[in-house]
Parts: C-alpha cells; sequence; structure tokens
C-alpha cells in the first residue's frame, strides 16, 4: 500500500463463548449430521422507527424458502422459534460483564435484549436477539489506545449446509451459541494494525477462560472507509492472518471507486432502465455459455451503458467496476454476465459486438452487459446491474461483502441500518446489582502481560516465547501439559515451533483435539517414548490418526536401557577403529548413527550418556 | 411501533421523585434525544418508555439502535438535544378492485393484531385491523378486503358479550353481502368462540373463518401471513360453517381447516398448536391455496340467522383426585348448568357423585365429557357410570368441554327441553364414529 493512502478501519470480533446455548439449556456443540424438519419463508417487517430495514428488504426480495434441521442434541424448539425463549445464560452474561470490565469498558446498568432483523434465513425468528453489555472502553495495542465502543452478548446464527436454486438449508446446532461481539472505535490506521488489534482482543478473550477455541469459533468483520468513500464491511474473515490484506484490499477498492466516479463525472453518461432482448444477434455464436444458455430456451438480454467504455475493466485492469456489477448480478442466481470491456473474448466474437453495438445504439464511449439466462433470471440479474452502474458516479456504495480466501472480497448485500432493531420482548430487562459488579471486579482473570510474566517465572520460559504463547492462544493448554521444568520445555517446542511448522506445511494443528494433547503429553510422561518424537507424531496425529496407531506406526514403542545400550554398544563396535583413534572425541560424530536408530524411543541425553559409556567401555 | 402521542401523555410518572424532577427540569420526555452525563460519562440517545424495574434507571436508544438502561446517579445532569420525532405513516385507501368477491376481515386483538410494546415490555394487542392486512398484502388480489375493530383484547379477556356482539356482526355482513366474513382472534381462547358462534349462527349463508397467530405480526417469521391468506381462500370457496385456520406442521405451507365446535389449542406455542379433536380438519390447505375437503360440509342457508341469548350461570369444572365435594357445593348447586371433565370414560369419585346427583335433582344440568379429551364417554361401562346416569348426569359422547360448556350456556338460554339438545347434534360437535384417521 502507497504511503500516502489514508484509511479509517474499525472492527468488530465474534467470539464463540464456552457455555451452553444463550437462551436455553442446549448445549452449545455441533452435530454432524441433521434431518429437514420444517420449511419456511420470512418477511421484513417494520422495526420500531416504522422503516424497513434496506438489507433486510434486499434479501427478502430473493423469495428463498429455508430448510431447518434441528438435531435434538444440540437444537430444541426454542432455536426453532416454536417456544418463548428462557432467561439469558448466566455464564454468558457473566463471561461478557468480565471481559466489558478487562477492557475499562462501562457496563451497562440494565441489559435490554433487542431483535436486528435478518432475514436471511439464518435463524428462523427471522432476527438476533442481542444485547449491549458494555460500552466505551479501551484496550493498549503496541502503545496506542484503541477505543472498544460496543460489547454485546448476542446469539450466534445457524449454520448454511446446503443450498439450491430457490432454498437454502440452515442446521440450527450453532444457532444461539452465545457471542460476544468486540466492536473498536474507528482507530485502526494500517493494515497490520487490523491484525494486531484482533490479536490482543483475542488474548483478552481467551484470558477469560470460558471462550470456544478452534476453526470457525472466533470471527472478524472489518468495517472500512476512506476520505471521499462510504462505509463498507467484509464480514466473517476466519484467519486472522488475512486481515491485512482484506483491508489492503479494499482501500484499494475503494480508491478505485472512487477514480470511477472522477473519471464519470467529466463525461455524458446514461443508464437506461430498459433491458433489450438481443437473442437473435447470437444464433450463431459459439460461445459455451451462450450456447448452453439457449439450448436450455435462455434469451440473450442486454442494457446500455452510456459512457462507460473503459471503466468496467481498463487501465490495465485497475479500473475494474465490471467485476462490481457482475457480483450484484450474481445474487440472483445467474453465473456471470459479459461486459463490453472484455469482449471480444469467450467466444463471443468482434462480429457479434459489432452487431449487439448497432443494434443497442451504442458508440465506442459506451458499454453494455449482457447476461445469457432464462428470461426471468437475466432480467432481474441485469436490474441489478442497472442499479449499481447508476450507482457509480456515487463512488463507494455502502455494503456488506464477503471475504474470499484469497484476501478479496465480493458484495452480499446492502449495509444494513439501524432500522433493523427493536426490543425483544420475551426476554425482561436484566439489572444488573451492585452485588454481581462486586463479583465480577473482585474476581477478574489475569490480564495477558500478567500470564506472559507467570510462564517466565514458573516455567522458564524466556519472555518472547512466552508473549509468542499467549499471542497464538497456547498459554492454557501448555500450562496444563507443562507439569515439570522437562515437560514444560518439550511443551513449549511443540506450541510454538512445531505447530507453527505445520501450519506453514498445511497440517492444521488445530484439527488435533484438545483431549489428545494432553493424553500426549501423559504418554510421554509415562515414558512411552521420548520427547525427540512429539514433532512427528503430531503430524501423524493431525492427520486423524489415533495416538496409539501412531505410535506404531512410527515405530516409536519404547525402549528399555538394556536394549538401547545393546544397540548403541552395536553401532560403537561397528566403528571400533574410529573410536579407538578419536577416543571420547568421537562422542559428537557416533551421535549421529546412534540418533537415527533410536529417535523417540529414548530421551536424547540419555542417548548421550550411554553412548559416552560405551566408548568408554572399549578404549 | 412508538406511539409518541401516548407515551407522552405517561409522563415520568415511574421515574423516582429526584429522577422524575430531574428530567421534567430539562423537559426531558419520552422520545426526546438526550444527553445524560452520569459517573463521568456522556450518554447520548433517544429516551424510551422506561420499562425498568429500577425507578433510578432510564432507557435510551443509542444512535447504533441498541437500548441501555442507565443508573441516574446523583451528580447526573441531563440536557434535550432534539423533541421527538412524530412520525405518521401515510396510508393509502384501498381501493376495491371490480369483479372480485367482498371479504370482512373483524380484528378482536390477540397475538394476530399485535405488535411489541416498547413500554411494558411485552405485546400488546392494539393494533388496527387495517394494518393487519398489511402484512398479506397478496390478499388484494384475490379479494376486496373491508377491515372492522370489534374489540381489541387478548383472548384471555373475550367474554360472552363479546361472542353476542360478533355473531350479530357476522349475521349482519352475511346478510348485507359479504362473502364471507374472517376474524382475527387470539389463540388461547379462539376455540371458545369458535363453538359459539357455532352454536349462535343456526343458519348460516357462507363461510365464518376465525383465524390467529402464534407469532405476533411485527416478527419477521410471524404466521399470521400465512394463516390469513389461506383463510381468505377459504373464504373463498364459500363453504358455510365456522372454522378455525392455521397452520398444521411446523413448516409454513400447510394449514388445516378445523370444524369450530372440534378444534383445541394443544401446545402453548408452537405454530401447528391447533388439533381437530374426535375428527378429522374438514379440509386441508397448501401454500398456494388448493383445498382438499376431507370431512362433510353444511349446505348454505339463504339468510344468516343469529340466535346469540346466553345463560352465564354455567360453570366447568375439571374432575381430580382429592376432589373435595364441599368445596364445590356452593357453586354447583347455585349453577344452572355444570360441565364436567370427568376421568377417563366420564367419571368421578363417590363424593362427588353424591353431590352431582343432589345438584341434579335440585335443577342443575349436569353433563359429563372426558379430561382424555380424545374418545367418548362411555357411562355404560362401570358402576360408576351408570349410577351417575341413573341422576341424570347427560353424557355427551365425544364432545370436548370448552364446547360442551358454550353449548350448555346456548342451550339453557334457548331450549325448551335442555337434556335433549345437549344429546342433540347441532353443529359438528359430536359424533357416534371415529376412524382410525382421527389423529390423536
Amino acid at each position: 500500500m502507497s504511503s500516502g493512502d489514508r484509511f479509517i478501519c474499525g472492527i468488530e470480533i465474534h467470539q464463540q463463548l464456552n457455555t451452553k446455548k444463550l437462551f436455553c439449556s442446549c448445549d452449545s456443540e455441533l452435530s454432524d449430521e441433521g434431518e429437514e424438519i420444517c420449511r419456511r419463508k420470512l418477511r421484513p417487517t417494520a422495526g420500531e422507527s416504522g422503516a424497513l430495514d434496506r438489507a433486510a428488504v434486499a434479501e427478502s426480495k430473493k423469495r428463498l424458502v429455508y430448510g431447518y434441521q434441528a438435531p435434538p442434541g444440540s437444537s430444541c424448539l426454542i432455536d426453532l422459534d416454536e417456544e418463548p425463549p428462557n432467561g439469558v445464560d448466566r455464564d454468558a452474561l457473566d463471561i461478557a460483564l468480565t471481559f466489558s470490565a478487562m477492557v475499562n469498558a462501562k457496563i451497562i446498568d440494565e441489559i435490554h435484549y433487542m431483535r436486528k432483523i435478518v432475514v436471511d434465513g439464518s435463524g428462523p425468528g427471522g432476527y438476533q436477539r442481542t444485547a449491549m453489555v458494555g460500552m466505551d472502553g479501551h484496550i493498549e495495542v503496541n502503545g496506542k489506545r484503541i477505543v472498544i465502543e460496543s460489547i454485546c452478548l448476542e446469539e450466534d446464527s445457524a449454520r448454511k449446509v446446503a443450498e439450491d436454486d430457490g432454498s437454502i438449508t440452515y442446521r440450527l446446532d450453532r444457532l444461539s451459541i452465545p457471542l460476544i461481539e468486540i466492536a473498536t472505535g474507528p482507530d485502526i490506521r494500517t493494515p497490520e494494525e487490523a491484525m494486531e488489534v484482533a490479536l490482543r482482543i483475542g488474548t483478552i478473550l481467551r484470558a477469560t477462560k470460558r471462550v470456544k477455541r478452534g476453526i470457525g469459533t472466533i470471527r472478524e468483520d472489518i468495517n472500512i472507509s476512506i476520505p471521499g468513500s462510504r462505509r463498507t464491511e467484509i464480514k466473517g474473515a476466519q484467519e486472522l492472518r488475512l486481515l491485512p490484506t482484506y483491508v489492503e484490499n479494499e482501500v484499494q477498492r475503494h480508491l478505485m471507486l472512487i477514480r470511477i466516479s472522477d473519471i464519470l463525472s467529466k463525461r455524458e453518461i446514461s443508464v437506461d432502465d430498459d433491458i433489450t432482448d438481443i437473442t437473435d444477434v447470437f444464433k450463431d455464436c459459439q460461445s459455451k455459455v451462450i450456447k448452453s444458455a439457449l439450448s436450455e430456451k435462455g434469451k440473450i438480454l442486454a442494457v446500455r451503458l452510456r459512457g462507460f467504455a473503459g471503466v468496467l475493466n481498463g487501465d490495465d485492469g485497475k479500473l475494474r467496476l465490471g467485476a462490481e456489477l457482475a457480483q450484484r448480478a450474481r445474487t440472483k442466481g445467474v453465473k456471470g454476465i459479459f461486459h463490453s470491456d472484455e469482449l471480444p473474448a469467450y467466444g463471443i466474437e468482434q462480429g457479434h459486438m459489432d452487431s449487439v453495438m448497432k443494434r443497442l445504439g451504442l458508440t465506442e464511449k459506451d458499454a453494455f452487459v449482457l447476461c445469457a439466462e432464462k428470461e426471468k433470471k437475466a432480467r432481474a440479474a441485469l436490474e441489478a446491474v442497472i442499479e449499481r452502474a447508476k450507482e457509480a458516479p456515487n463512488g463507494v456504495v455502502e455494503e456488506t461483502r464477503d471475504p474470499l480466501p484469497d484476501g478479496t472480497s465480493r458484495f452480499s448485500r446492502p449495509l444494513p441500518g439501524a432500522a433493523r432493531m427493536y426490543p425483544e420482548t420475551d426476554v425482561p430487562p436484566i439489572l444488573i446489582t451492585k452485588e454481581r459488579l462486586t463479583e465480577v471486579y473482585g474476581n477478574l482473570p489475569e490480564l495477558p502481560e500478567q500470564i506472559e510474566k507467570r510462564l517466565v517465572s514458573a516455567y522458564g520460559l524466556n519472555e518472547q516465547q512466552a508473549r509468542q504463547m499467549v499471542r497464538e492462544g497456547y498459554e492454557d493448554i501448555f500450562e496444563r501439559t507443562a507439569k515439570d521444568k522437562e515437560t514444560a520445555s518439550a511443551a513449549a517446542t511443540t506450541f510454538l515451533s512445531t505447530f507453527t511448522e505445520m501450519q506453514r506445511e498445511g497440517t492444521d494443528p488445530e484439527n488435533i483435539p484438545e483431549k489428545m494433547i494432553l493424553a500426549v503429553f501423559e504418554y510421554l510422561k509415562d515414558g512411552k517414548f521420548a520427547k525427540e518424537a512429539l514433532s512427528s507424531l503430531f503430524r501423524e496425529i493431525a492427520k486423524g490418526t489415533t495416538i496409539d496407531d501412531a505410535v506404531s506406526k512410527l515405530g516409536l514403542g519404547a525402549m528399555s536401557e538394556a536394549e538401547a545400550s545393546d544397540m548403541i554398544a552395536g553401532i560403537v563396535k561397528e566403528r571400533e577403529q574410529f573410536v579407538r583413534e578419536k577416543g571420547m572425541a568421537s562422542v559428537g560424530p557416533l551421535m549421529g548413527p546412534v540418533m537415527e536408530a533410536l529417535r523417540g524411543k529414548i530421551d536424547g541425553k540419555r542417548m548421550n550418556d550411554l553412548l559416552t559409556k560405551e566408548i568408554k567401555k572399549l578404549i | 411501533m412508538i406511539n409518541i402521542e401516548r407515551l407522552q401523555r405517561d409522563g415520568n410518572m415511574r421515574y423516582s421523585k429526584e429522577l422524575s424532577k430531574m428530567l421534567d427540569a430539562a423537559g426531558a420526555k419520552d422520545g426526546c434525544k438526550i444527553s445524560l452525563t452520569t459517573d463521568g460519562r456522556e450518554h447520548i440517545g433517544v429516551l424510551m418508555p422506561n420499562a425498568s424495574a429500577d425507578p433510578d434507571v432510564i432507557v435510551i436508544k443509542l444512535k447504533n439502535g441498541y437500548h441501555v438502561g442507565l443508573r441516574v446517579s446523583a451528580g447526573a445532569s441531563v440536557k434535550v438535544l432534539e423533541q421527538p420525532i412524530v412520525r405518521t405513516a401515510e396510508r393509502k385507501a384501498r381501493v376495491p378492485k371490480k369483479g372480485l368477491p367482498d371479504l370482512v376481515l373483524i380484528g378482536t386483538g390477540g397475538t394476530i393484531g399485535s405488535q411489541a410494546n416498547t413500554e411494558t415490555g411485552a405485546m400488546a394487542a392494539g393494533m388496527a385491523t387495517e394494518l393487519l392486512l398489511d402484512v398479506a398484502p397478496e390478499a388484494a388480489g384475490i379479494a376486496n378486503i373491508r377491515t372492522r375493530d370489534a374489540a381489541s383484547v387478548f383472548s384471555e379477556n373475550m367474554s360472552v358479550e363479546h361472542w353476542q356482539e360478533l355473531a350479530k356482526t357476522v349475521a349482519e355482513e352475511l346478510n348485507g353481502g359479504a362473502a364471507g366474513v374472517i376474524i382475527s382472534h387470539g389463540t388461547d381462547t379462539i376455540g371458545y368462540t369458535a363453538a359459539a358462534l357455532s352454536f349462535m349462527l343456526t343458519e348460516l349463508s357462507a363461510p365464518v373463518v376465525l383465524v390467529g397467530s402464534q407469532r405476533s405480526t411485527d416478527r419477521p417469521s410471524s404466521d399470521a401471513p400465512g394463516n390469513l391468506m389461506a383463510s381468505v381462500r377459504f373464504c373463498l370457496s364459500g363453504t358455510p360453517g365456522v372454522y378455525v385456520i392455521m397452520q398444521d406442521t411446523m413448516s409454513d405451507d400447510s394449514f388445516a381447516v378445523h370444524r369450530g365446535t372440534r378444534v383445541r389449542k394443544m401446545h402453548t406455542s408452537r405454530r401447528d398448536a391447533f388439533r381437530s379433536i374426535n375428527a378429522v380438519p374438514v379440509a386441508h390447505i397448501d401454500a398456494p391455496g388448493n383445498i382438499t375437503f376431507k370431512d362433510e360440509v353444511p349446505a348454505p342457508s339463504k339468510v344468516t340467522k343469529a340466535v346469540t341469548k346466553m345463560c352465564q350461570e354455567v360453570v366447568l369444572l375439571q374432575f381430580y383426585p382429592g376432589m373435595e365435594p364441599s368445596l364445590f357445593r356452593d357453586v354447583i348447586m347455585r349453577s344452572k348448568g355444570a360441565v364436567i371433565a370427568g376421568s377417563g370414560l366420564g367419571h368421578v369419585s363417590e363424593g362427588m357423585e353424591t353431590l352431582l346427583k343432589e345438584a341434579a335433582a335440585n335443577g342443575t344440568i349436569v353433563v359429563m365429557t372426558s379430561q382424555c379429551l380424545n374418545g367418548p364417554t362411555g357411562m355404560n361401562v362401570y358402576d360408576t357410570g351408570r349410577r351417575l346416569q341413573e341422576a341424570g348426569v347427560i353424557p355427551v359422547m365425544d364432545m370436548l368441554p370448552e364446547t360442551a360448556y358454550v353449548k350448555l350456556m346456548w342451550a339453557l338460554a334457548n331450549s325448551k327441553n335442555v337434556a335433549e339438545t345437549m344429546r342433540t347434534k347441532l353443529s359438528f360437535e359430536m359424533g357416534e364414529r371415529r376412524t382410525v384417521d382421527v389423529v390423536w
């Protein structure tokens, strides 16, 4: 990113809590299977202010049917919106209050649950229950103060498990798992800072020891604007290390859209509302997309974008309004669109281009967009294209975007407004008593830096190791495995180096359940194998192998001292001449073959001792 | 929707004296945008009607939409930043379309006629019936629907007078040319009202459909739109009779048409709470509006006639082990009619048997139903049953206790031979046969 780019960014962190569900006593666990038990539609309703929320209206225009699976182990009639909610889970609220206290926030005296209208089906009620628990707090990140605007305790949404043309199937196991939502102020100024802030908030959350761990249990939203643009939100990023990339790419997109708006402001432009059927122009076209659309009795429809030539895809791909139009079109269920800046290509030839231009009465200053689909769908897609094209002179459009694994994002829906909130009447307000506050403030967990200090003093880690341990979230499991100095060092190597390497190699250590990690260190303590074996053992286990199978597969069955001595004696004997020549100096060179033969079967130090002994015996 | 006018009228009565004084001095009324500084922090938001139990807490709506309750400490200060915004939603009058049948929608309140009330933090039945039509805009495409507000109560507050008023209104509308009447009603007692109308409307020219919802209309998942549309569609079938139409599965695309005398709310909260008891639903309706009839329906009469007199000196009692006759003696002896939901086939304890005999001899009409709900009374099977019958207790087969209660009120007011009327089928309220396809 060039140094001249200024932007304003704030993030929201959503962290699942390790408690029961927020409004019932279901376990907050995910289920592997589910069977659809009902299908419903949702309608947007006016919120308290009487206005319909634009995001809700946009969703409902899709007119989807939502199917719901409700696995009995992890969901109940409350999740299905068939029974009113119970009171708020006390543990979850305690964690939210504790976190608020830890970030110096004002704890709300009386907590009021709200319904946030969300009609994408991810909640069968058509809303998410959410309440503000704390506000106006702050944290320090690398010496800079970052404001924590709000801390909310809300319900997680249901999981999408299947999707087809007109329907989406959700599983309700994830619905209503408590989430703490933490919103920072617009204080972030560099892409890296977005990640640093998220890391810091993550470490404080984990310090409560009551949050869920693993993939999907913490998600980030990024809000960004630059001078002259409007706010956009990238919602639901799961990979922390990608945050800087998302920020960077989004800022570039804002700059690009502003540039396009500048270009358009200097041109005579107009976007017609009419959509023209130009199917006949493509009768003999060899384009796969066109042919397949026509064979399914589809139509080729087109819209005119007068004065838009070169901004759909121009300046060597730096202007990409075409991609924006395509993303809008795809929300109507079409696979894509063609626009004039990318043609001729994809089997559409110059001849077709000329005919289209002629038919639409366009000049080279103009652009057009085509869609080849069933007529109704194509029309809806092009209407979305027209809507987006009309917004282009305004630069950046307020919207919510989905993060993609490559660090870019795509349009998902308009940014919701405040109109979507109204009081949740089934949950009475919760007065936070002085007694409860005293209890919260009297039992605050250690802050991350205090944990770091303890890791240094109690386990002999150096400061850098301790910081990394906390930052990467291994402090808890570390303390549970590090029973003595020796295992502490083995555990530190495992979490700080082996796991990092594994991540880099693409074997995610997050896949290893905590129970197994603890069991491996139990085995180690029992002398079932030596600490040198840990690294290969965890790599094997991460693939889904059980510990016992991994041990036997890697030939790690422990070896008695006598067996080891025999083996080492054999190695020394083979190199008798060398040993006699070098005397005790042969210990070093011989460690190589010894380790090769015995790695993981006995401890390295023990190996060295036995080797020294055998060499002494010989000379 | 905030009703600013009402909120302002209520003033700051709910707060402590000090807080009330502070708000009054600042001119801070509900709906004002205020700045509150307390404990060294400033909070800006719109003052909400207070739903707090703590008189020192005010509730404000922050810019981000959240409501927060803030305790106002002694040294706090309040400033009004903006006066309330009064929103007046513009409503276009509905223009009747030529060629569409005329229906009437009568509102009585209930969840289907409710919206969230920010004041009490609970639901209030206070929505104009006209607004209810907004939740099912498709209805305007198939019928011209005129609305009438009859009541605005939760159904536990429906009274016999309400039933009488409704019956008269229905007769007036149908005789005035309406092709059908839909009554929106709270679900708790919708069955009682349906039974009452079934007996009161002795002759009926067109459909009368009672409809409710288990989720209020302010929710995107409300069952009101679907139930309402199914009701409108059923009305267009012209089937005379009094019916209750509600969703019959957890999905929102399947609806049952229940006979008004056979329907019962069998779950407190599910959308498919309603069941026909001892009978199959008269018809099933799918989302596009296809109606499949499953049982017989009456022929239409030329005019609709409402016979609305009711005797209110009737009680409905459930028998239970340990029921102490002395506690009920006065109640039963003073009543002109008593419906007992007996155990099993229609039994009571010896002590209660003695009391019922005495009451019957004294002129009280005693009617026996079963608390099993499913299945008929069978008072010839055991001695208790036989003795009760000898004493004049009238078994009414598989009639629902609530239906028997309503029928007895009507019979006492309108029949010369009440016992005979109770044994006679008037509106499909009882039957001799129950086939295996009757769900229980």
